[in-house]
């Protein structure tokens, strides 16, 4: 039988240099080595949605924040004083004392006298044309605005100053009436930040679980190219290729969807005209967080998928 | 010792089970020299493919000692096997070719995982597959192949990267007896022109008579025997191949 000669060994690329090691190739060379595998078709979808549910919840987090720090910048530097009393003229008289008293302390900046029309006007949803008639006694209101925020201590100074000048005077901090809706506040942030937390730990789920798949698919293979010399370095890289691709892809449409969200929103708040939502903007930093969102998601897709790979080739002689 | 007589695999009283079943190896003791051409004989269910997958690395024993290359493979980190299987070449006994690459990739594979450039690559399996002659079928996917021609691209990946061992597994299973013997002479070409060290396992002992030079081992349950004084040292070729195996 006619045998032909065996061809030239390829030049330099015999497959041990001269420390008998072989060079561990490129990403680019190991990508080469087979068509990207499937992670499974679903996962650039499930990223995708749990992408667009971490960024809606993070921008209302955000959008909290902003809400109460704003509420808490407005309110935090200011009282009311309240003077109760039944005789007008009597009232009106106290009303000028509170104000006489107050715009000499340090800690006061400006005080105004809400004028008995603009009270009136506040509680005409409640008492209707009562609020104007006068039989209805209103109390004097005095809005005091404060050079800082003012301690407890500071507050009570400010009420015993008045109370030896101005009988039935009572000072209210501003801030305390929302205390509540602050913790409330605090407690939709945390929330939100659990939310972002669960949804990361999905994601990580849905990523290890297609990855063992994928995995498990390309067993066959992956056994061929170990006995053919192939690192686990090389055959995860192969992966992660994948991983990257189809992250990124669901990053990108989640993101795009929760913008959306966002938006609509976005819309519909503004729509309220409400002093407290219109507080509640994004600011350009708040937007480089949730620009970040689907960065951090695909990094964590790909960390996940390394760990996964690298866990599954270990069992694997 | 001279190079020639440089053990390149020394197996010292190695024994394998499959999880907690009986061994299916026992005690093999032997020891393979570069450059020889070895027939691993025996009836279905003796130990064969066991025997070569501990050869090509896809088991480690359950006990006993394995050196290759001067290294204890006992002791040696996964992490460094792909070092040492770059060093071998493998003929499946079913192919295992990768599915959905062309021939001419399937032949690339050990190259391109040793990191070899791509066009020293396309040069080298260019003329691997016309060494084969299947450079007319470089871009066909296994699924489109003879059996006959799955085992020439088998064939052609096994010795592309020049292998300091070939191992094969029936490589003539499952081929017409002209193909087999064309086979047998490409090994032969192999061991003789290259100096690779080659183990082929076969239980055709008609096959032995074609390697004159050939060494023989013979399983049988699992346990080695010797008929032909393949595994003395310093080892020399059998005089009467299928004399000795049909004896033992």
């Amino acid at each position: 039988m006619n045998i032909p000669s065996l061809p030239e060994a390829p030049e330099d690329e015999a497959p041990e240099d001269k420390a008998g090691a072989a060079p561990a190739p490129q990403a680019k060379r190991a990508a080469r080595l087979l068509p990207q595998p499937r992670m499974g078709g679903l996962m650039p979808w499930v990223i995708a949605i749990l992408i667009a549910l971490v960024v809606i919840a993070a921008a209302g987090g955000l959008v909290l924040r902003n809400l109460a720090d704003n509420a808490r910048a407005d309110l935090a530097a200011a009282v009311t004083v309240q003077v109760i009393e039944p005789n007008p003229d009597l009232r009106a008289a106290r009303g000028k004392a509170v104000v006489g008293v107050l715009q000499d302390m340090e800690l006061v900046r400006a005080v105004r006298l809400v004028p008995e029309d603009e009270l009136a006007a506040l509680l005409e949803p409640w008492l209707g044309t009562a609020a104007n008639s006068g039989d209805v006694p209103i109390p004097v209101l005095v809005d005091v605005e404060l050079v800082r925020r003012a301690t407890p201590a500071e507050i009570a100074r400010l009420a015993a100053a008045l109370e030896g000048k101005v009988p039935g005077a009572r000072v209210d901090a501003q801030s305390d009436w929302l205390r509540p809706v602050y913790r409330a506040l605090a407690a939709l942030q945390w929330l939100a930040l659990g939310l972002i937390g669960l949804v990361g730990l999905a994601t990580a789920a849905a990523v290890w679980l297609a990855s063992r798949n994928a995995l498990g698919q390309a067993r066959e293979t992956v056994e061929i190219l170990h006995l053919l010399g192939g690192t686990d370095r090389q055959i995860t890289r192969i992966f992660l290729g994948t991983v990257l691709r189809e992250a990124a892809f669901g990053a990108l449409v989640g993101t795009m969807l929760g913008l959306g969200a966002i938006w609509l929103l976005g819309q519909q708040f503004a729509a309220l005209d409400s002093g407290m939502a219109g507080g509640g903007g994004l600011g350009p930093a708040d937007w480089l967080v949730i620009a970040a969102v689907p960065v951090i998601g695909v990094l964590l897709a790909l960390a996940t998928a390394r760990m996964t790979i690298a866990l599954a080739l270990k069992g694997m002689l | 010792m001279n190079d020639r007589l440089a053990e390149i695999v020394k197996f010292d009283n190695v024994g394998l089970r499959y999880g907690t079943d009986a061994e299916v190896l026992s005690n093999l003791s032997f020891t393979l020299y570069p450059g020889s051409f070895y027939f691993l004989t025996g009836a279905s269910g003796a130990g064969k493919t066991s025997l070569l997958k501990l050869l090509y690395l896809a088991q480690r024993p359950s006990r006993g000692a394995i050196r290759m290359f001067g290294q204890d493979l006992m002791t040696m980190p996964r992490e460094r096997l792909p070092d040492l299987r770059r060093r071998l070449g493998v003929v499946f006994q079913n192919f295992r070719l990768v599915p959905h690459l062309t021939a001419f990739d399937n032949v690339a594979l050990p190259l391109r995982l040793a990191g070899a450039g791509e066009a020293r690559v396309v040069k080298a399996v260019s003329d691997m597959l016309e060494w084969v002659g299947l450079a007319h079928r470089a871009q066909a996917i296994p699924a489109t192949m003879s059996g006959g021609e799955q085992q020439r691209v088998a064939i052609a990946r096994a010795v592309i990267a020049r292998p300091k061992m070939l191992i094969a597994d029936e490589p003539t299973g499952n081929v017409d007896p002209d193909m087999a013997l064309k086979l047998l002479r490409l090994f032969e070409a192999l061991n003789n022109r290259v100096g690779t060290t080659v183990v082929v396992a076969t239980h055709d002992v008609h096959l032995l008579k074609k390697v004159p030079d050939s060494l023989i081992m013979r399983l049988n349950k699992g346990q080695l025997s010797d008929p032909t004084g393949a595994l003395r040292y310093p080892p020399r070729p059998s005089s009467s191949p299928s004399g000795g195996e049909s004896s033992a």
